[in-house]
């Protein structure tokens, strides 16, 4: 990944408390795994940006290396990646994930 | 598409420990719903649990054998007993 990437996945990161990379928009996600990404952030009602890896392939691979993640969505909180969407759901069922969005929110 | 088998074996060559479940949610052979328990991921964050299985899957995901992947991992502390 070149510098020019790696300052733009920087800056998408930071200009959001929650900040998600996924495939398609909020309101039309092109996968079901972005698809529960955002439906948990929805029903958790918590405000949150997000990238269409498929809109730009530099971003689209060079998030997968910057995580060291091999899969979209890529979920970022307070700058830190915290998961995809399998982590996503067991944070949620586990009720762990609301806490951390609201403690990250409120800082 | 890979082989559930394949899959299993791919895990197994980086987690010699790790009990492999495969599922082909589509029929097609590359959506694949896969649990793996394994005493390595002890100690691990999830994301770095995640990423031990990722690793070694590394060339079926990259080139899109394998389309898309629902993890999930757990030590055989966690998981329930059959």
């Amino acid at each position: 990944m070149d510098d020019s990437t790696r300052s733009r996945i920087e800056a998408l990161i930071s200009s959001s408390p929650i900040f998600v990379f996924m495939k398609g928009s909020k309101l039309m996600p092109q996968c079901g795994f972005s698809n529960n990404v955002v439906q948990i952030l929805h029903s958790l009602g918590v405000s949150f940006e997000t990238f269409d890896v498929l809109s730009d392939m530099e971003i689209r691979q060079g998030i997968k290396d910057f995580s060291s993640w091999p899969t979209i969505p890529q979920v970022y909180v307070n700058g830190e990646f915290i998961g995809g969407s399998d982590i996503l759901i067991e944070m949620y069922n586990a009720g762990e994930l609301k806490e951390k969005l609201e403690i990250a929110l409120a800082s | 598409m890979v082989q559930p088998d394949a899959v299993e074996a791919a895990i197994q060559r980086s987690i010699p420990d790790a009990k492999v479940t495969v599922e082909d949610i589509t029929g097609g052979g590359d959506h694949l719903q896969v649990s793996v328990v394994s005493v390595a991921f002890q100690g691990l964050s999830r994301i770095r649990q995640h990423q031990l299985v990722y690793g070694a899957l590394q060339q079926e995901l990259a080139s899109e054998a394998i389309h898309a992947l629902a993890l999930s991992t757990a030590t055989p502390a966690d998981s329930p007993s059959p």
